[in-house]
C-alpha cells in the first residue's frame, strides 16, 4: 500500500496556490490534513498526478472573531478548534463536538477545511457546518465567492467547489441568544465512524416557547442531513417529551436514509437516530432554558 | 520523470539531509532512510496506531504524512524517548518504558512504540488520569495482544513514576 507517484508543489501563500490550482484544474488535489486523502492514495484509490500542500500557507490558519461571527481559517487544525476559548464561549455546540473526531492524533494533523471538502457523510465537521448556518469562502484566481453551507454539499463526497477552487475560510455565526446545543453521537469504539450522530440547537422565544430548531445527522444518507420537517414541527410549541417522541418519529420514518455498513443495518441505524433525537433534544433544550 | 526533494529534518535532535521522492511516507522514511525501525507499521491508513510518532511534539500518524512534509520540522520517535529531553535517563528507559516493563504492559510489542509515543503527550497534558480516560486515549491505538488492563495498569504506574520524578 503505497501512494501512486505524483507531482508535489507547496506554495507558501494562497496567491501561489490558487495559481497552481489555476495550472492544474482537473487533475490537481489540494493535501490539507491529509488523514482521509492520504489513506486513500495509500490503497490508491484516488491517484491524483498532482498535489498542492497547503501546510505551508501559514495565512489560512486563524480563529478570530469579527462582528457577531468567528472565521476560522480553512487550514486551521481540528485540535485547535478543541481547545479555542472564544470558539467555547460563542459556539459551544462546535466546541463540544469536535472531541468526537476521530482521535487526537488525527485531530493534531486533520483541519477543518479538509473535513468539510471531503464531504464525507459520516464526518461530524459537515454536519456541524449546516447545523450552525456556517458561509464558506471560496476562491480562485478570478476572485471570491461566499457559498451556504446548505448549498455546499452536494452528495457524497461531493461540494459545490469548482476544480480551480480552494476553500478559504468559514464563517460562522454566535449562538444566538436563549439558544441549547447538543451533540450526541454512538459509535462501536471512540473515535471511530459513528452508527449514527445528530448535532441539535433550539431556541426559545421570550415565553419559553420553541422559536426555531436544527436538527442535522450523519451517516443518515449521501451527505449530512437536515431534518427541516422535524425541527419545523417544533416551533411555538411548549417543548416536552412527548413532542420529541414524535419529532423523533419524523426523523427516523421520514427524514433520514441510512444505508447500513458491516456494523449496523439501517433499521437499527433508525433506532438509534430517534433515540438521540430525543436525547439531544431534551439536553438542547434544558440549556436553552438555563440561558433564558 | 520522478521528482526528488532536498529536506532537512530533526529526528530525535539531530539533524538530517536527505533527497525524498515526495510519495515517500514518513513511516517509511525513518524505517528505510533513517534505519529507525521502532516505528511500526501496521495498517497504512491512518487506523492503528502502530506508526505514531511525534511531530513539533504532537502525536501524528506517521503513515499519513509525507517525508516532504517534515522539512524543517522537529520529529520524535520512540528510539528518542530516553532522551533526558522526555523526562527520560540517558541510555536508560523512559518512566512510561519502565512502567510498561514493571506491569507487562505489551505481549508481541508491536503496538507498543504508536502506544508510547500516544501516550508521552497525554501524560504531559493529564498527569493524573483515570482509568476512564487512560481508556479514552488508547482508543486510537490497537492492541491484540494483551486485552489493555495491563496497558491500562502500565499508564497509571507511569503516571505515578512522572508525577514522583517532578517533585
Amino acid at each position: 500500500m503505497k501512494p501512486a507517484p505524483f507531482e508535489y508543489y507547496v506554495p507558501d501563500s494562497i496567491e501561489h496556490a490558487l495559481d497552481l490550482m489555476s495550472q492544474h484544474a482537473g487533475e490537481a488535489k489540494i493535501l490539507a490534513g491529509g488523514q482521509s486523502l492520504v489513506p486513500a492514495m495509500n490503497f490508491r484509490i484516488v491517484q491524483p498526478s498532482v498535489l498542492i500542500d497547503l501546510n505551508r500557507v501559514e495565512q489560512l490558519s486563524y480563529i478570530r472573531e469579527e462582528g457577531d461571527a468567528i472565521h476560522v481559517g480553512s487550514m486551521t487544525r481540528e485540535r485547535h478548534l478543541e481547545f479555542d476559548t472564544s470558539l467555547a464561549k460563542r459556539i459551544p455546540l462546535l466546541t463540544e463536538a469536535t472531541p468526537f473526531i476521530a482521535h487526537p492524533q488525527i485531530r493534531n494533523r486533520g483541519t477543518i477545511g479538509g473535513s468539510i471538502v471531503n464531504a464525507d457523510p459520516a464526518a461530524e465537521l459537515p454536519v456541524l457546518m449546516l447545523a450552525l448556518d456556517a458561509r464558506l469562502k471560496a476562491r480562485n484566481v478570478a476572485g471570491e465567492r461566499w457559498v451556504d453551507a446548505q448549498g455546499f454539499f452536494a452528495g457524497m463526497f461531493t461540494t459545490a467547489l469548482e476544480p480551480d477552487e480552494i476553500l478559504v475560510e468559514i464563517e460562522i455565526p454566535f449562538l444566538s441568544p436563549r439558544t441549547g446545543w447538543s451533540f450526541m453521537e454512538v459509535a462501536p469504539r471512540a473515535g471511530d465512524y459513528a452508527l449514527m450522530g445528530v448535532a441539535a440547537l433550539v431556541t426559545l422565544d421570550e415565553s419559553g416557547k420553541c422559536k426555531s430548531a436544527k436538527l442535522v445527522y450523519l451517516n443518515a444518507g449521501d451527505g449530512p442531513v437536515d431534518a427541516k420537517e422535524a425541527a419545523k414541527s417544533l416551533e411555538g410549541k411548549t417543548l416536552n417529551d412527548v413532542l420529541f417522541e414524535s419529532t423523533a418519529e419524523i426523523v427516523s420514518e421520514k427524514e433520514i436514509n441510512p444505508f447500513g455498513n458491516i456494523h449496523t443495518s439501517p433499521e437499527f441505524q433508525r433506532h438509534l437516530a430517534k433515540v438521540l433525537t430525543k436525547k439531544a433534544l431534551k439536553q438542547a433544550a434544558q440549556r436553552a432554558g438555563e440561558s433564558q | 520523470m520522478t521528482q526528488s526533494i532536498t529536506i532537512n529534518v530533526t529526528v530525535n535532535e539531530k539533524e538530517y539531509k536527505c533527497e525524498v521522492e515526495p510519495r515517500l511516507l514518513l513511516s517509511d522514511f525513518l524505517r528505510h532512510e533513517l534505519g529507525l525501525t521502532g516505528t511500526h507499521v501496521g495498517c497504512e491508513h491512518g487506523v492503528c496506531g502502530a506508526c505514531t510518532i511525534l511531530f513539533n511534539g504532537e502525536s501524528m500518524r506517521s503513515c499519513l504524512i509525507f517525508a516532504v512534509q517534515a522539512d524543517g520540522h522537529n520529529i520524535t520517535t520512540v528510539e528518542g524517548l530516553s532522551s533526558p529531553h522526555f523526562g527520560g535517563i540517558e541510555g536508560g528507559l523512559h518512566p512510561l518504558q519502565q512502567s510498561f516493563w514493571e506491569a507487562h504492559g505489551l505481549q508481541c510489542g508491536y503496538c507498543t512504540p504508536g502506544i508510547l509515543m500516544t501516550l508521552v503527550p497525554f501524560l504531559k497534558e493529564n498527569p493524573n488520569p483515570t482509568e476512564d480516560e487512560i481508556r479514552h486515549a488508547l482508543s486510537g491505538n490497537l492492541c491484540r495482544c494483551t486485552g489493555y488492563q495491563h496497558i491500562v495498569d502500565a499508564v497509571k504506574l507511569a503516571s505515578e513514576k512522572i508525577r514522583e520524578l517532578e517533585k
